[in-house]
């Protein structure tokens, strides 16, 4: 071989090497995918570098979906309820199930009513947990937090922040109110809106999630509406007065899904991706990230988390919170509108 | 053609080219976007996703939906109680800085008064929530000569003073600079026509002065209506303001086409402003 033809070889073998090391896996995330520990294995083993955008809500989500171009992203984290939604607007793709751990996952988290359209899954849940009321426990008893109608009652006026979205409060509220949150309907939103304006005459301040967390946490406020496992969790070591507590009359409960979008460039990577974080060390640290700590959908992280971390996550009574948590109401777009414009006086009041 | 038309052709040939990168920057990046923006605002947001309507809907939905009108009406009057504040609080210290400080301290003076505008908006902001805060370092002290404590976090007058501390030092520089350009002799000449101290100050120094307050004042009131940072962080959620209607559209419901909507009305906002000041000034020259 030549000198030129060895010189050749190696900027060829070089390109292919940065080639295979700049490939980009873009995923659209909630803030808890981006800690650099979650994906540094996956980075590591496939050699590529995984590019998260964070987003709050799944109106923002579909903003950036509706500005970038086709390709442009290729793993979607979404709220599970509206997973079916992302489908109809052609959004995700066909899931592979062959490799994911469907025998392992909480039962309850399965949610094929949500992942399965038309016999086609396009979807598999990843995390969980409940929007609740979490509360400081050296200003207030587990009893005090009992009956979630006196959040809006006026007995904790000033000293109660609300977690700053629409679904998981007012599904609150309507559970409060004794109402199934799979069923709420235009002539529910009244009551609904009458609590929740209520609510938030007692209200402090109203955040996102760090804003929320940081507000009880601080000690700025004593009782997070919208709150849980989520806000108190991952602070348990260095704030172990924060409680969080499911009222007699229940809770809401969020999960959250993951899938591989219809136009991704990379498919299978996407694939390999969600195989990741649905494995015992991707759950086991998406379940610890600092953004906010919530349970796993696999059960099998039971087998990498430490004891400490289950005993903040309590492991041991998710049978019994499931049983009491409805999950977050699933609106069609004439009754998410209405509740959004509810949202928007209780913002403005 | 005449050598005459022949150099007056060449001198607006040459006023073209000259002008033309500042023509094109301003199509380019204000322009096409607004013209953009101008459109969208014509659009609908769908079950299935944008859809070019062509009508005034989201404007009438608007006028029609009380919350947003309260969102403007919120916006309004802080950024108006933000303006009058800042302009009364940089002022004397403008004149301070100009007048009473020894020429060789004022560049000290005028470095301390910019010295907010180093840090991060965002950082600013935090800090004075810290400050505000129900156990935060104005309540402390509040709390050690016995009074308070002040629940002034999460709240509008959060917002304002977080807004007024940073466009007071805004408007100062550009008092700053109209009292430093006022002849001297001007009221020396005042005075030696028997003007007292105020009248001097009102006839002579105000007027003269008052280009420069114009222009710090529509700055603020710019730059303080179209800001969602300190409503956020400083506000707690409890006082909607335009800006943060408008990331609602953007972040809640995908409804680009409403948030165009908005923000054409928020420039609406700040236009007729500038006319206001502009016919103001006219009418005080």
């Amino acid at each position: 071989m030549t000198k030129t033809n060895l010189l050749a070889a190696l900027v060829g073998s070089t390109c292919l090497a940065n080639a295979a090391l700049s490939q980009e896996l873009n995923a659209l995330v909630w803030c808890d995918h981006t800690d650099a520990s979650f994906v540094a294995p996956f980075e590591e083993e496939f050699g590529v570098t995984v590019k998260l955008k964070e987003y709050e809500g799944t109106g923002a989500a579909l903003s950036l979906i509706e500005t970038s171009q086709p390709g442009d992203w290729d793993v979607l984290v979404v709220d599970g309820i509206d997973v079916p939604r992302v489908v109809a607007a052609g959004i995700l793709g066909p899931l592979n199930t062959d490799e994911l751990p469907y025998d392992t996952l909480f039962p309850e988290l399965v949610m094929e009513e949500n992942h399965v359209i038309d016999g086609v899954t396009y979807a598999i849940s990843e995390k969980y947990g409940y929007n609740t009321v979490s509360f400081n426990s050296e200003v207030f008893t587990a009893e005090d937090m009992a009956d979630m109608t006196r959040l809006w009652s006026g007995d904790f006026a000033g000293q109660l922040a609300v977690y700053d979205y629409y679904l998981p409060v007012m599904g609150m509220i309507a559970v409060g109110l004794g109402m199934d949150t799979a069923t709420l309907s235009m002539d529910d939103l009244p009551a609904i809106e009458e609590a929740l304006l209520a609510l938030k005459d007692s209200a402090s301040s109203v955040g996102e999630v760090v804003a929320s967390q940081t507000a009880i946490a601080t000690g700025e406020v004593d009782i997070l509406v919208g709150g849980g496992e989520w806000v108190t969790a991952g602070l348990t070591a260095d704030l172990p007065n924060l409680d969080w507590i499911i009222p007699e009359q229940g809770a809401v409960r969020w999960s959250q899904s993951i899938g591989v979008f219809a136009d991704s460039a990379q498919p299978d990577l996407a694939q390999e991706f969600v195989k990741y974080v649905l494995s015992p060390e991707g759950q086991a640290a998406l379940a610890t990230s600092s953004c906010y700590w919530a349970m796993p959908a696999n059960a099998a992280a039971a087998d990498v988390l430490t004891d400490d971390q289950k005993r903040a996550l309590r492991w041991d009574d998710q049978a019994s919170y499931l049983a009491r948590a409805q999950l977050y109401p699933a609106p069609d777009a004439e009754l998410d509108a209405a509740m959004q414009d509810v949202w928007t006086r209780f913002l403005a009041r | 053609m005449s050598q005459r038309a022949s150099i007056e052709t060449r001198a607006t040939r040459r006023a073209w080219w000259l002008a033309a990168p500042a023509l094109i920057w301003t199509l380019a990046f204000f322009i096409l976007p607004f013209g953009t923006m101008a459109v969208l605002s014509l659009w609908q947001r769908t079950d299935v996703g944008l859809e070019a309507t062509w009508d005034l809907g989201n404007y009438a939905n608007f006028l029609a939906n009380p919350a947003y009108i309260q969102a403007l009406t919120n916006s309004l009057e802080i950024t108006v109680t933000v303006t009058i504040l800042s302009v009364l609080l940089a002022y004397p210290l403008a004149w301070i800085i100009a007048e009473e400080i020894p020429e060789r301290f004022r560049r000290l003076a005028l470095a301390l008064a910019v010295i907010p505008f180093w840090t991060s908006y965002v950082v600013r902001s935090y800090a004075w929530s810290l400050v505000l805060a129900k156990s935060g370092v104005l309540n402390d002290w509040l709390g050690a000569v016995g009074l308070g404590p002040l629940d002034l976090a999460n709240s509008r007058a959060a917002t304002v003073i977080g807004f007024t501390h940073f466009f007071t030092m805004l408007l100062t520089l550009s008092i700053y600079a109209s009292l430093v350009q006022m002849p001297p002799n001007l009221r020396r000449a005042a005075a030696d026509l028997g003007a007292g101290a105020f009248a001097t100050f009102r006839l002579i120094v105000l007027p003269l002065t008052l280009p420069g307050v114009m222009v710090g004042a529509f700055l603020t009131f710019a730059l303080c209506i179209g800001d969602y940072v300190t409503p956020q962080i400083l506000g707690g959620g409890n006082d909607l303001a335009l800006p943060q209607l408008i990331m609602l559209q953007i972040g809640r419901r995908a409804d680009l086409p409403m948030a165009a909507a908005l923000s054409i009305i928020l420039m609406l906002a700040v236009t007729l402003a500038y006319l206001g000041m502009a016919r103001w000034m006219k009418v005080v020259r």
